[in-house]
């Protein structure tokens, strides 16, 4: 009998990315697979294609071993291929018979379409006693816990005649009975052969519920795991294996133990479920912060930064505790952020090269509050240079530049202070290599000048390359520290992925 | 710069139409009202274009002014308050309700325009209340005051006079000082200006602040030009007058964009097409038609200019909606 599902060589190229190349898929009836991979890896432009919100450049799709294009999501779900988001997307002032058939409510009256509720009802009531979501169906689904709304989803994708559910980080925000009862639902429904493909992060999720695991990685198959293959390592192995290319301009310096620290964090905490983070670093170091989306990494540099409201705990620089309630706090002492978004939070993209630049230090600039304009031109000239942003001009907008030059622009307009702490949040995300490296270099003049670095990334080789210590989140919080001669990439996931510290 | 000049142009043009409409004796009387107008609209319309450049808007003003105007002269005729001690009264409780403003919109994290809707309510039905719903007789004690400033000075209204001095304030304070720069960093994108270390809650407050202040200094002029304060018409549309005078001078209401010479350039477009239908002996009534004609239009050159449409596209627009009307 031909696979439930088929992909063959799916392609998809993004403007200067290719997140899937050649990448092949198949699901069986009643299987759950695992498609895992680390972020960027193509997981989801993939779960994408095959649920039809988006359309592949090249490849084949089969179902039943039939070619089917999958142009919209309507297509992909009139052949029972249900995508449910990790967000999930339901209407929280609707009770949960309306959720379930939004869209496709049964009506009487003709061209009036009043809604038919007690057949509506009746019918949600049969699917959701399918499931053993105890709630009635007529309960408003924002009184509902986020594991019944999941169930809720999952009825919805039933009540479509489902027969390939694919779940997207379902239990990103759950509690762990109720990811417990979400297991319980998907094996009932794989006996009645329904077929789950399965995307986390979680590996030890994956380790019990899959039947087959598929690896990818830089948007290509990366081997797939069956049966008693599928352990936590195994999958890791397959997930980072590959080689480090040359190109991270690294002098590390001798030795920095012994020296006073120049940051020290204690029990910081944004949220009141933490434990709290510790850690320090000794000047010209760079520690590398891994971690999976959601770790909590980007909270983490936010709280140092004053962006966001420190629950408790205590920052401080060269030995004195610094009170940080907003960025001004955290600037004045020396602490700057290059923030993950270049685009929203680190540039004004309408404004010119010199504008973003002169912004954070205008008062240097100008005498009695007027702007020098001539000072600012030499500022930015100055900087521009050192950095080499390729502008036409400093008068160019921001939004004209290449995203590694742009990315220099938020640099330059930090560090022609030099600052104590300099927090990196995916420094190099989405730009070239050139660029990349000429950043690496400027990380280790900075270190080299005494800063103490903090490089937040998801891209390990970078990590690897660039990082004197590592320390790995999960969670919220500090999974492991990592000294240079412990780090592998394997480590870093099996700690990033919530695996026990080795002690 | 582009823009300014283009509406500079427009304006050009409507003064052009109007000396031709008026009979020339009675240019140097028709330029002395105009300028006497613009002068007092203008200042709201800078308060109102500073507020707008960081992303807010204000509603209020026409009730603001009503409110400061009745405020003045309870302050004069009941409280005998001599009037340079009201004067700095009012300016105080301008710039107090612009803090209220401000503070409600960020720390407690409304929305500019139901703050500022429920000001256009609220302070009209103060000032209501706070004249009985009389017309105080102000026009005695204030009569020398009134009489400077209507008077002229080499042509043009003192009023106008006084604008150019507020406005070159404005100038200096959003184009030339870090302030200024804070104002369009945070219009443009609040996340960067606040992730820049600006503290973006005290600017947004001054904005607000700055706003009713100068619509409190139009309230004074207002009371010194006519003399009279009736509660009820006071100020009436003055919001909608300053914000599309505003928005004519190239102030987009997304934030981040405008510039005081084009604020002025716009009020100025304002009061002359008001003129010009006055002097074309066009219906009055049909005033509100044009201007929010003349403004439709602006904006809708403005758009095409912005994403570079041409005369063909538009044709092949009108040619498509022709073609789909006309099965």
């Amino acid at each position: 009998m031909a696979s439930l599902l088929r992909a063959v060589n799916i392609s998809k190229a993004f403007p200067g990315v290719q997140a899937l190349a050649d990448v092949n898929l198949h699901v069986e009836r009643g299987e759950v697979v695992a498609v895992v991979g680390e972020n960027g890896a193509g997981k989801s432009t993939l779960m994408k294609i095959l649920a039809g919100v988006t359309t592949a450049d090249s490849g084949m799709l089969e179902v039943d071993g039939r070619p089917v294009a999958l142009r919209s999501v309507t297509e992909a779900e009139h052949l029972g291929i249900v995508l449910i988001h990790q967000e999930l997307n339901l209407a929280g002032n609707l009770d949960i018979a309306g959720n379930i058939f939004l869209g496709r409510e049964p009506t009487w009256g003709g061209v009036l379409g009043l809604i038919d509720h007690s057949r509506m009802h009746d019918d949600a009531a049969h699917i959701t006693g399918r499931l053993g979501l105890l709630a009635s169906p007529y309960a408003v689904v924002d009184t509902l816990s986020i594991g019944q709304q999941q169930l809720v989803e999952i009825a919805r994708a039933l009540s479509l005649q489902s027969r390939l559910l694919i779940l997207d980080e379902p239990t990103s925000s759950l509690t762990e009975s109720e990811t417990a009862l979400l297991f319980r639902v998907l094996s009932e429904l794989t006996e009645q052969g329904i077929s789950i493909l399965y995307i986390s992060h979680r590996l030890k999720e994956v380790e019990i519920i899959a039947d087959r695991v598929v690896v990818l990685r830089d948007g290509k198959n990366a081997g797939d795991l069956v049966g008693d293959e599928i352990m936590h390592h195994a999958i890791v192995q397959r997930m980072v294996g590959r080689e480090l290319k040359q190109f991270f301009q690294r002098h590390r310096p001798e030795a920095i133990a012994g020296v006073h620290p120049v940051v020290s964090v204690r029990g910081v905490r944004w949220s009141e479920q933490q434990k709290g983070i510790d850690f320090t670093i000794a000047p010209g170091e760079i520690v590398g912060m891994a971690g999976l989306m959601g770790s909590g990494r980007t909270e983490l540099a936010e709280t140092l930064f004053g962006v966001r409201r420190m629950v408790s705990g205590a920052v401080a620089i060269d030995g004195v505790t610094i009170p940080i309630r907003t960025p001004a706090d955290a600037i004045n002492a020396g602490i700057f952020l290059i923030p993950e978004d270049r685009r929203v939070q680190g540039l004004i993209l309408v404004d010119t090269v010199k504008d973003n630049i002169s912004l954070t230090q205008l008062s240097s600039l100008s005498r009695f509050g007027i702007v020098q304009g001539s000072q600012e031109d030499e500022l930015a000239q100055a900087m521009c240079q050192q950095f080499n942003v390729r502008t036409p001009s400093t008068s160019q907008t921001v939004a004209n530049l290449s995203g590694g030059n742009q990315q220099k622009v938020v640099l330059a307009k930090w560090l022609s202070r030099t600052p104590r702490l300099l927090i990196m949040d995916e420094p190099t995300r989405g730009i070239d290599v050139g660029a990349k490296s000429e950043i690496y270099a400027l990380m280790d003049d900075l270190a080299e000048k005494g800063a103490a670095i903090l490089m937040i990334s998801s891209d390990l080789e970078e990590i690897l390359g660039m990082s004197d210590r590592v320390l790995v989140m999960h969670d919220g919080d500090l999974a492991g520290q990592l000294r240079r001669n412990e780090l592998s990439e394997q480590v870093i996931m099996h700690l990033a992925t919530g695996g026990a510290a080795k002690t | 710069m582009k823009k300014v000049l283009g509406i500079f142009a427009f304006l050009c043009l409507l003064y052009l139409l109007i000396l031709i409409a008026t009979d020339p004796e009675a240019w140097g009387s028709n330029n002395f009202n105009l300028s006497k107008r613009i002068g007092v609209y203008g200042i709201s319309c800078l308060g109102v274009g500073l507020l707008i450049v960081t992303g807010g808007v204000d509603l209020s003003i026409g009730s603001v002014i009503c409110f400061c105007a009745a405020t003045f002269c309870w302050l004069v005729l009941d409280c005998k308050l001599p009037i340079p001690l009201a004067i700095f009264a009012i300016l105080l409780l301008g710039a107090g309700i612009g803090a209220l403003n401000g503070v409600l919109v960020t720390y407690v994290g409304l929305q500019a325009f139901v703050v500022t809707l429920c000001g256009l309510f609220a302070y009209r039905g103060a000032a209501r209340w706070m004249t009985n719903d009389d017309i105080p007789r102000i026009a005695p004690a204030v009569a020398s005051w009134s009489a400077f400033c209507n008077d002229s000075f080499l042509g043009v209204s003192v009023f106008a006079w006084m604008l150019l001095g507020f406005f070159a304030m404005a100038t200096v304070f959003l184009h030339f000082t870090i302030h200024g720069r804070y104002f369009f960093a945070i219009g443009n994108n609040e996340r960067a200006a606040h992730y820049s270390g600006i503290n973006v809650n005290f600017y947004k407050i001054l904005a607000y602040v700055l706003c009713s202040l100068f619509a409190a200094i139009g309230a004074l002029m207002e009371v010194f030009w006519i003399s009279s304060v009736q509660a009820s018409s006071t100020g009436n549309f003055m919001e909608l007058y300053a914000i599309a005078g505003a928005v004519l001078g190239g102030c987009s209401l997304r934030g981040g964009d405008g510039t005081t010479t084009g604020m002025i350039i716009g009020t100025a477009i304002l009061c002359l097409l008001r003129n010009l239908i006055q002097m074309a002996e066009i219906k009055d009534y049909l005033e509100p038609v044009v201007i929010g004609g003349a403004l439709l239009l602006c904006a809708i050159l403005d758009e095409m200019l912005r994403r570079g449409i041409s005369w063909s596209d538009i044709s092949l627009f009108l040619r498509q909606l022709f073609r789909k009307q006309t099965p």
